[in-house]
C-alpha cells in the first residue's frame, strides 16, 4: 500500500489520527517542510499534482457548517481553519505539539491542529472557540466561566485551553482540580496564570452540570 | 480602606467576550487583499561577517516580490541593534528577509540565497571573555563603559579560583556605588556569608510570537504588532519604517504576552512595513516559535560574588555586591545595578558596596524581564538569608522584619548625586498578613516531616520591585450618547490593568461602569500619552492619570450646571450619570444633555482649549476628539512622595523525593505590599502568575548550548521546559493576600505588583528545597539555579556537581 492510500485509509478509520501519521503524510505528499518553520501556502503558486496524490477539494464540516475548501496535501488542520476558513480564533503558539493554543475538537476529542492534516478530518466534525457560542449569543458553560472568573490573562492560550476544556467537562464533569491539571496539562499558559485557569474548570463544571 | 464604587470589586474586563469567542484580533488574525508572505534568512552561526549575498536565485523564483537586506536599512549606532545585520552575534539573527505571495515560496526563495559568511570568534560565558587571551562577542569590545565600548580583560586574577568557584573581586568592572563602609560594617558582623552564585538567562517565550503584518495606504503605514504599550511603542515604529509618527498607524489591541519582551514593540517588526513598501502589497511576517527562541528577548544571567555581614539580632550590617552579567549581544542592560538596588532595599543594610560589569556574548538579546534585576537579586539571596536565618537562630519572618523597608526608606545607587526614597513600604504588615495565610506556625513545623520517601520543606522569601510612574495624561469624554469614552494609550497584554485604570475616571465621576467605553489600542483613535505598560508602572501611573481626568471632567460638568440652572459650581454633585443640585438630585442635566451643552459652549468645555502642560500626543489626541462631547482632560500633577515600589512575600511547602530528586509543590500563598487592590481578581492573577514563572526560574528553565559552536540546543518549550499546570499546587488553590494599606502618594492608594511576584516564587520554592534538604542533615544550598534533579540527586549521594559551578548554559 503506498503511503499516501494508507494516510486517507487511516484518515477515515475511527482512531485513524497519530503524530506518526501526520508526519508520514507530510512526507509522502512530498511537501518541504523546512527544519525551521512550518509554511503556508494559499495557492497562488502551486506545485505539479504528483500523480495519486489526494484529492485538494474537500467537504469539511466545522462549527456545524459544512465547508467546501481547497487544501494542499500537506496542509495542516489549522492552517486551513485561520487561513481558508477565516477562523482565526484557533492560534499557533508552537507549530509542533508542545503548546496546544491550536486545540480544536474532532468529534469531540482534543486534538492539536498544527499537527493534523486536514485530509485526516474529511468527513469527522471540526469544533473550533467560534463554533461554542449559541445563535442567540448564549456562551458555552465553559466561555461562561471564563467571563465570571475573569480567566486568563493575554488570552493566547485560552482557545485551546478553552476547548480542551469543553472536553474535560463532557468527560468528568466532577474532576478535581488535581484531576483537571492533569486533563489540561498539554496546553501552556506562559503568563502562568494557572490557580485561576483551575478556578474556570471547577466554574465551568459547576455550570455545566446545573444547565 | 475607603468606600468605592467601583474600585476593589470585581467584575469582567470589557475584552473577556472577544477573547472567548476567538473574536479578539491579534497580529496574525489580520488579512488584507494580495497580503504576501516573509520568511528570515537567520544567522547559522553565533558570530560571522557578511561577505556576499548572492540573492540573483532567489529573486528569480516564482511568487518572490521583494528582499530586504541590512544594506538598505540605516546604521544604527553600536552596541544598538538594527533589524537586520551583516554582521550576525548569535545564532538565528536575521540577515534577510523576502517577501513572496506565500509562505512556502518565501521560505524557498530563502534556501535559494547565497550567502558567503565569514566565522568570526565567539563567547558564550561572559567569564570566557574575561579571561586574557578570550574571545569577545562584539568586535568593538567586550562591555561598555560609561558610553564607550571597550576590552576588558582580567590579566591579574587568579583563574583558578573562578575554576575552583569562586569569583574574585580584584577584577577590573565599569560600575561602583556605595554608602556607609563596607568594611566596618564587617568588622560589626558576627555572621559573615561570603559565597558566589550562579543565576540563569531565561527567555521570555511569550505564547504570541512576534509577528507583524503591514500595509500602505495614501502614504500612511498601517503597522498590526505585537506590543505591550501602544503610545510608547508608537514613536519607536515610525523610527523604524523612517516615517514621521502621523504617518503610522499602530494597531495593537491585543498583546499575547510580553513580560518585557515587548515593552516598545520590536524592532524586527518594521519588516514587512519596508517590504511592503517595496513591494506596493501587504506583508505579513508570521515569527514562528523557534525564531521566536532567538529574537525575543531574555533575562540576563548573572555570577555574584555576594558578602553578608549579619549581627547576632539579625540586622543586615554590610552588603557587598560583585557581578559579572551575561550581557547578551546588543544594549547595555543594567540587571546587575537594579539587583543591588533592590537588595539595599529589602535588607536596608547600613553599609553597601556595588561592583560589577555587563559583559557582552553572542546570545539571544537581553531586555528587561519581568523585575529585571529583581528575580536574579532573590534567586541569589533569599537562599543565604534562609541560611543566616538557621544560624542565627531567628525565625525567618522576623529576619525579614527585621531588615525590611518602611516609612519613606532611602535606596538603591544615587542618581544625579542623591539617593532617592520609595514612597511609602508596608512589608512588616504584610508579612504579618502573610503568616496568617499560610498558616506559618503550623507550616513551620512540617518542616522535614516524611512521607515515604519524600521529605517536607518550607521556604519563604522577600521581593520587591518598582510599582509605578507618575505625570502622565488622562483623557476622556462624556458624549450625547450619554456614554463616557476613556481613551487608553497603554497598551492591552491581558494583566486588565488597561480597564481597571480606566475605572479610576468613572469613580471619580461616581457612575456605573456600564456607562463607560475603553478606547485602545489603534493610533488612529486619539490616544493620549501613557506610561509604558511595563514595569508595573500603568496601576499608579494611570489611576492617577484617569482620576484627573475625571476630576477635570466632574468639575466641567459642575460649572456647565450652575451655568444652565444657576448657582455655584460647587453646589453642584456628579454621580450616576448625572450633575445634579446638592441636596435636590431631581435638578441636574443628564451626561447626555451636558455633553450637547459642552459642545455648545465649546472652548475648553468640548477640548478645543486644553492645557498648556499636556504633552504633545495628547493634545492631537484632544483635537482628534474635540467638539464630539464634554472633555476631561489633565496632566497627572498630583504630588509624588518618591520611587514607588511593591513588595510580595511567596511563602511555598515542597515535597523532595529523595528517590528520584522529584520537587513538587503542595502548597503556596503569596502576600503583598502594593496599597489598594484595584480588581481582586487580575490582581491575584499577577501574584500567582508571576509567581509560577518564579517557580520555573528556580526549577528547571534554562538554556543549553553546545559550546563548541555556539548553537542553542534548547529552543523549544519541551527542552526549555516552562512551568505546565503539573508544576503548581493542585490539591488546593494557591491563596493570596494584601496589606491593604493604601500608598499615601496615589489619590486611590495604588500601586502596581506585576513585577515582585516572579521573585517571591522563586526564592520561596528554592529556601524550601533547601529546608527539606537540611532537615535530612544535607547542605541545602545550591549556589545556582535553576535548581534540577540532577543536582538534588547528587547531592543526596554524596557525588560530584553535575555542573561546573559558574558555568552558563549547561
Amino acid at each position: 500500500m503506498g503511503d499516501v492510500e494508507q494516510i486517507q485509509q487511516e484518515a477515515t478509520a475511527p482512531d485513524g489520527f497519530s503524530r506518526r501519521s501526520f508526519i508520514k503524510g507530510v512526507i509522502a505528499t512530498g511537501a518541504s517542510v523546512s527544519a525551521s518553520s512550518y509554511v503556508f501556502r494559499d495557492g497562488a503558486v502551486v506545485r505539479a499534482q504528483a500523480p495519486g496524490s489526494v484529492e485538494r477539494l474537500v467537504t469539511l464540516t466545522v462549527n456545524g457548517q459544512q465547508r467546501r475548501v481547497d487544501v494542499l496535501p500537506q496542509e495542516t488542520l489549522a492552517t486551513t481553519l485561520r487561513y481558508k476558513l477565516g477562523l482565526t480564533g484557533t492560534k499557533i503558539g508552537c507549530d509542533r505539539s508542545e503548546c496546544g493554543a491550536c486545540t480544536v475538537l474532532v468529534e469531540g476529542v482534543p486534538h492539536y491542529s498544527c499537527s493534523m492534516l486536514t485530509h485526516q478530518v474529511r468527513g469527522r466534525t471540526v469544533q473550533t472557540i467560534e463554533g461554542l457560542e449559541a445563535a442567540d449569543g448564549t456562551l458555552h458553560p465553559v466561555q461562561q466561566a471564563v467571563v465570571e472568573e475573569q480567566g486568563f490573562q493575554c488570552a493566547f492560550c485560552m482557545p485551546g485551553f478553552v476547548m480542551n476544556m469543553v472536553a474535560l467537562v463532557a468527560a468528568n464533569p466532577t474532576a478535581t482540580r488535581a484531576e483537571a491539571a492533569q486533563y489540561l496539562s498539554g496546553n501552556l499558559c506562559r503568563c502562568a496564570d494557572y490557580n485561576k485557569i483551575l478556578n474556570v474548570a471547577e466554574r465551568a463544571a459547576e455550570l455545566s452540570r446545573r444547565s | 480602606m475607603a468606600d468605592y464604587k467601583l474600585i476593589g470589586k470585581n467584575y469582567s474586563t470589557p475584552d473577556l467576550v472577544a477573547k472567548v469567542t476567538g473574536r479578539a484580533k491579534y497580529a496574525e488574525d489580520f488579512r488584507a487583499e494580495g497580503m504576501l508572505f516573509t520568511k528570515l534568512l537567520l544567522s547559522p552561526m553565533p558570530h560571522g561577517r557578511v561577505r556576499n549575498l548572492d540573492t540573483r536565485a532567489a529573486v528569480a523564483m516564482p511568487g518572490v516580490e521583494a528582499i530586504l537586506t541590512a544594506d538598505e536599512l540605516p546604521e544604527v549606532e553600536a552596541p544598538s541593534e538594527q533589524m537586520l545585520t551583516n554582521e550576525p552575534l548569535y545564532e538565528g539573527e536575521p540577515i534577510l528577509a523576502v517577501a513572496a505571495v506565500t509562505e512556502e515560496a518565501a521560505a524557498d526563495a530563502i534556501e535559494q540565497v547565497q550567502m558567503d559568511i565569514e566565522p568570526l570568534p565567539f563567547v558564550l560565558d561572559p567569564l570566557d571573555s574575561l579571561r586574557p587571551g578570550g574571545s569577545n562577542a562584539r568586535l568593538d569590545g567586550n562591555t561598555r563603559s560609561g558610553s564607550d565600548l571597550v576590552d576588558i580583560k582580567w590579566a591579574n586574577v587568579d583563574w583558578s579560583e573562578v575554576d575552583r568557584g569562586t569569583l574574585p573581586t580584584d577584577g577590573e568592572f565599569t560600575d561602583e556605588w556605595g554608602a556607609g563602609d563596607i568594611e566596618a560594617g564587617f568588622a560589626e558582623a558576627d555572621l559573615i556569608i561570603d559565597e558566589t552564585v550562579f543565576v540563569q538567562s531565561m527567555s521570555h517565550q511569550p505564547l504570541e510570537t512576534r509577528t507583524a503584518m503591514a500595509y500602505w495606504q495614501n502614504g500612511k503605514c498601517y503597522l498590526h504588532v505585537s506590543t505591550q504599550s501602544t503610545a510608547r511603542t508608537h514613536p519607536a515604529a515610525a523610527r523604524w519604517v523612517g516615517v514621521a509618527p502621523e504617518d503610522i498607524v499602530l494597531i495593537a489591541e491585543y498583546c499575547g504576552g510580553g513580560f518585557g519582551s515587548k515593552i516598545a514593540g520590536s524592532i524586527q517588526s518594521g519588516i514587512p512595513a519596508l517590504l511592503s513598501r517595496k513591494a506596493g502589497k501587504p506583508v505579513m511576517m508570521r515569527i514562528n516559535r523557534q525564531e521566536e527562541n532567538f529574537i525575543g528577548r531574555s533575562r540576563p544571567g548573572m555570577v555574584t560574588r555576594v558578602r553578608i555581614g549579619l549581627r547576632n539580632d539579625g540586622r543586615m550590617t554590610a552588603f557587598d555586591w560583585f557581578a559579572v552579567q551575561d550581557g547578551g549581544p546588543y544594549g547595555r542592560s543594567g540587571d546587575f545595578l537594579s539587583a543591588a538596588d533592590q537588595g539595599s532595599l529589602m535588607y536596608t543594610p547600613e553599609n553597601i558596596r556595588v561592583r560589577g560589569l555587563s559583559v557582552y556574548t553572542n546570545t539571544p538579546p537581553r531586555s528587561a524581564q519581568r523585575a529585571p534585576g529583581g528575580v536574579q537579586v532573590v534567586a541569589t539571596v533569599e537562599p543565604l538569608m534562609h541560611r543566616a536565618a538557621k544560624e542565627l537562630g531567628i525565625d525567618r519572618l522576623e529576619m525579614i522584619k527585621i531588615n525590611a523597608p518602611s516609612g519613606q526608606q532611602v535606596f538603591g545607587r544615587p542618581r544625579q548625586g542623591v539617593r532617592g526614597n520609595v514612597s511609602s513600604a508596608f512589608v512588616r504588615e504584610a508579612v504579618d498578613k502573610g503568616a496568617e495565610a499560610f498558616d506559618w506556625e503550623a507550616m513551620k513545623a512540617k518542616s522535614g516531616q516524611r512521607n515515604g520517601s519524600k521529605v517536607t520543606g518550607i521556604g519563604v522569601a522577600l521581593s520587591s520591585y518598582s510599582a509605578g510612574a507618575s505625570g502622565l495624561d488622562g483623557l476622556l469624554t462624556i458624549r450625547p450618547d450619554g456614554k463616557v469614552y476613556i481613551q487608553q494609550g497603554v497598551g492591552n497584554l491581558g494583566t486588565g490593568s488597561v480597564f481597571d485604570t480606566a475605572r479610576a475616571a468613572m469613580e471619580a465621576l461616581q457612575t456605573d461602569w456600564e456607562q463607560a467605553e475603553v478606547v485602545w489600542g489603534d493610533t488612529s483613535k486619539h490616544l493620549p500619552w501613557s506610561s509604558v505598560q511595563a514595569g508595573s508602572q500603568t496601576t499608579h501611573a494611570h489611576t492617577r492619570a484617569n482620576w484627573a481626568a475625571g476630576l477635570d471632567a466632574k468639575q466641567k460638568l459642575q460649572e456647565i450646571a450652575a451655568r444652565d440652572l444657576g448657582g455655584a459650581p460647587e453646589s453642584y454633585d456628579v454621580a450616576d450619570g448625572r450633575v445634579f443640585r446638592r441636596g435636590n438630585r431631581s435638578q441636574g442635566l443628564t451626561f447626555a444633555r451636558a455633553a450637547e451643552r459642552a459642545i455648545a459652549l465649546g472652548g475648553k468645555y468640548d477640548g478645543h482649549e486644553v492645557s498648556e502642560d499636556l504633552n504633545d500626543m495628547t493634545k492631537a489626541a484632544g483635537a482628534g476628539l474635540a467638539g464630539l462631547g464634554l472633555m476631561g482632560i489633565a496632566k497627572d500633577n498630583f504630588a509624588t512622595g518618591g520611587r514607588n515600589m511593591s513588595y510580595a512575600i511567596g511563602f511555598a511547602e515542597v515535597e523532595v523525593d529523595i528517590e528520584t530528586g522529584n520537587v513538587s509543590l503542595t502548597d503556596y500563598a503569596v502576600s503583598s505590599d502594593v496599597g489598594t487592590v484595584l480588581h481582586p481578581r487580575t490582581f491575584a492573577a499577577q501574584l500567582h502568575g508571576g509567581g509560577i514563572q518564579g517557580f520555573g526560574y528556580a526549577r528547571g528553565q534554562k538554556w543549553i548550548y553546545d559550546r563548541r559552536w555556539g548553537l542553542h540546543v534548547s529552543k523549544r518549550f519541551y527542552s526549555n521546559r516552562p512551568p505546565t499546570l503539573l508544576d503548581i499546587p493542585t490539591q488546593r488553590e494557591m491563596k493570596w493576600v494584601a496589606a491593604e494599606v493604601p500608598d499615601p502618594f496615589n489619590p486611590l492608594g495604588a500601586r502596581g505588583i506585576g513585577e515582585p511576584s516572579q521573585g517571591a516564587g522563586s526564592g520561596s520554592v528554592q529556601c524550601a528545597i533547601a529546608d527539606a534538604l537540611e532537615s535530612l542533615g544535607e547542605d541545602g544550598q545550591f549556589l545556582r539555579t535553576p535548581i534540577m534533579t540532577d543536582m538534588i540527586l547528587t547531592r543526596l549521594e554524596g557525588l560530584p556537581e553535575p555542573h561546573s559551578r559558574l558555568a552558563t548554559h549547561t
